[in-house]
């Protein structure tokens, strides 16, 4: 097993509009994606990965100009990992309203020719898969080979074998959810409140103020950390440890220092250091029309919340995995999808992690959890070959 | 169940082409058997990590549940024949497992280690627990919970409202119909819904 080498992103600019689920039109607009390993001749192993809240195209390997640009999904593929590059063609891409590099919230509205900002229109995970879909096009294929996606990129996987079911055989669908519950929403709601209720937030239209609600941007992600996480990790990560204290306090560090607005627990202190950090790089309008993609993801609904029956026209092969610790996309959440596919008859796996990690699981090596993963993309691959052997020996055949 | 000859004497019982559920499923090996031979697809329900993954690893449809958690996630009569071969004596509520069997299966087939069997008597009348083939435990490290006879089987499903469509006995892979509660290690049972 390696690590891919050096990668660059790649774009792609699309001139025909995306009509947006809302009734809103994206105009021409631009993909940032990238690619790693190579598309074999029938073009038939092509993997999509979907990307969740925080995350980009940059999925793998580092850039040139940056040794610890390493891709969110570095620990799953690259070569002889368990998403094998060596054998299948990874495509990681950004989605629209986003903030790295595709069209999005900082980008010119051609409207206006000022940031969208606020203006950006309400995007889906529908607009969303429509737009990866033609991605799939422009590289020239027409079946992926697999869909896969943790938490939000889970949904995206899920709505590909929805509403595109020709155009995938395998769908991957890791620590996500058929919705959000009314407590997950909740949890985004505050998160959003944080931001728009930040005197730089001005209506969305910060950019054109030249200041970056950044307040409100530490405090949705302290929020979004803690639910990321299970009260086991966080106990064993920080516990009740007070935070080192420094300077003049040196060695005072198990006496508390009886502070109401200081950082007095360690745990405070991680989590303004993920703030700070995420504030830097993270744009606020695409964080609330992410959580709005989140929020609004529910296709059972215009099938009167009959989950089984949103899956009616899905034909793809089905693998589940959730972390038995995932409070916020729990096991029982998995488990509904699992139930409305068997209601299908469709072929499924589901794999339940004993992971201590909380949802962050579905980001971390876990040899159970990359285990089934391998087993799966190593069947992928099989069926790859033995379709490749097939198309030969009919044309042998003729 | 290990035995290849005990596999196909029970995967003779399961009509072709069913759409099968086996509770229980360990390996895959029985899934993998009636996919290939039979043309049966399916789907199996294991708890243990590393069945998962072999599962997994033989392209066997896998869910990972607790039993003991019962089959809600599974429509009434959804599977044509649901198996549960050498997973009864491993759960707690035995008798709600059987009927959770017949509610979703059409066909339920069963198999167990019969208690019953001569050479398991012979050592309990020399005073000590047996230690066989199909009993390979001590009894202070076994995971059969539910220690029973061929003869008890049919008393729980009259007690069950089950039909009983096919029973034998299975004795070194050949299957035993004459006096089976005494000749035969493993107990096997195919019913329905009475």
């Amino acid at each position: 097993m390696t690590d891919l080498e050096i990668v660059s992103p790649q774009s792609m600019a699309f001139a025909q509009p995306l009509p947006l689920r809302s009734g809103a039109v994206l105009r021409d607009y631009t993909l940032m994606y990238e690619t790693y390993g190579t598309l074999n001749a029938a073009r038939s192993n092509a993997v999509l990965v979907c990307h969740a809240l925080n995350a980009s195209h940059h999925v793998a390997g580092r850039y040139e100009d940056d040794p610890k640009s390493t891709g969110w999904w570095d620990n799953l593929i690259g070569p002889g990992k368990p998403l094998d590059t060596d054998r299948f063609f990874v495509i990681g891409v950004n989605n629209p309203g986003s903030c790295f590099g595709s069209t999005g919230p900082t980008h010119l509205n051609p409207a206006t020719q000022q940031p969208y900002g606020a203006d950006f229109p309400v995007v889906t995970v529908e607009d969303w898969v429509d737009a990866q879909v033609r991605l799939c096009d422009a590289l020239g294929i027409d079946k992926l080979a697999a869909v896969i996606g943790g938490s939000l990129g889970g949904m995206q996987a899920l709505c590909w074998s929805m509403r595109y079911p020709q155009r995938l055989q395998h769908c991957i669908a890791i620590a996500t959810a058929p919705n959000l519950s009314a407590q997950n929403i909740a949890f985004n709601e505050v998160a959003r409140r944080a931001i728009v209720t930040d005197p730089d937030f001005h209506g969305g239209h910060y950019l054109a103020h030249g200041v970056v609600p950044k307040r409100g941007l530490r405090v949705a992600r302290m929020i979004g950390h803690i639910t990321y996480l299970s009260d086991d990790t966080m106990d064993a990560k920080f516990g009740r440890t007070l935070r080192a204290a420094l300077g003049a306090d040196a060695g005072a560090d198990d006496t508390p220092r009886y502070t109401t607005q200081d950082i007095e627990f360690e745990i405070e202190s991680y989590l303004r250091y993920q703030g700070d950090k995420f504030s830097e790089y993270f744009d606020a309008n695409s964080y609330l029309l992410i959580t709005r993609v989140l929020d609004y993801f529910d296709p059972a609904r215009e099938h009167g919340g009959d989950l089984s029956a949103a899956f009616a026209q899905a034909t793809a092969k089905f693998q589940i995995i959730s972390f038995t610790t995932d409070w916020r996309f729990s096991p029982g959440r998995s488990r509904e999808i699992v139930k409305a596919l068997l209601d299908n008859r469709l072929d499924v796996s589901y794999a339940e992690i004993a992971a201590p990690h909380g949802h962050d699981a579905f980001l971390l090596d876990d040899a159970r959890y990359h285990g089934v993963l391998r087993a799966r993309f190593d069947r992928i691959a099989r069926e790859i070959d033995a379709s490749s052997r097939a198309l030969s020996g009919m044309r042998i055949a003729t | 169940m290990s035995d290849r000859h005990d596999l196909e004497l029970i995967a003779a019982l399961v009509p072709q082409g069913s759409r099968v559920l086996d509770l229980g499923c360990g390996s895959g090996e029985t899934l993998a058997y009636l996919r290939d031979r039979r043309e049966c697809a399916g789907y199996g329900i294991e708890l243990a990590d590393a069945n998962v993954l072999a599962c997994e690893q033989r392209g066997v449809n896998v869910i990972q549940l607790n039993l003991e958690e019962g089959l809600a996630i599974f429509g009434d009569q959804s599977f044509d024949v649901v198996l549960q071969i050498d997973t009864l004596q491993h759960l707690r509520n035995t008798e709600r497992m059987l009927m959770e069997t017949a509610r979703v299966g059409r066909i339920g087939i069963v198999s167990f280690p019969n208690f019953a069997h001569w050479a398991n008597r012979l050592s309990v009348v020399r005073g000590r627990m047996p230690v066989t083939k199909a009993l390979p435990y001590e009894w202070y490290d076994t995971p059969n919970i539910r220690v029973s006879t061929y003869a008890d089987f049919e008393v729980l499903a009259r007690r069950c409202g089950l039909r009983i469509l096919d029973a034998f006995g299975i004795q070194q892979g050949e299957c035993v119909r004459r006096w089976p509660n005494l000749m035969a290690s493993v107990a096997v049972f195919k019913f329905e819904r009475a």
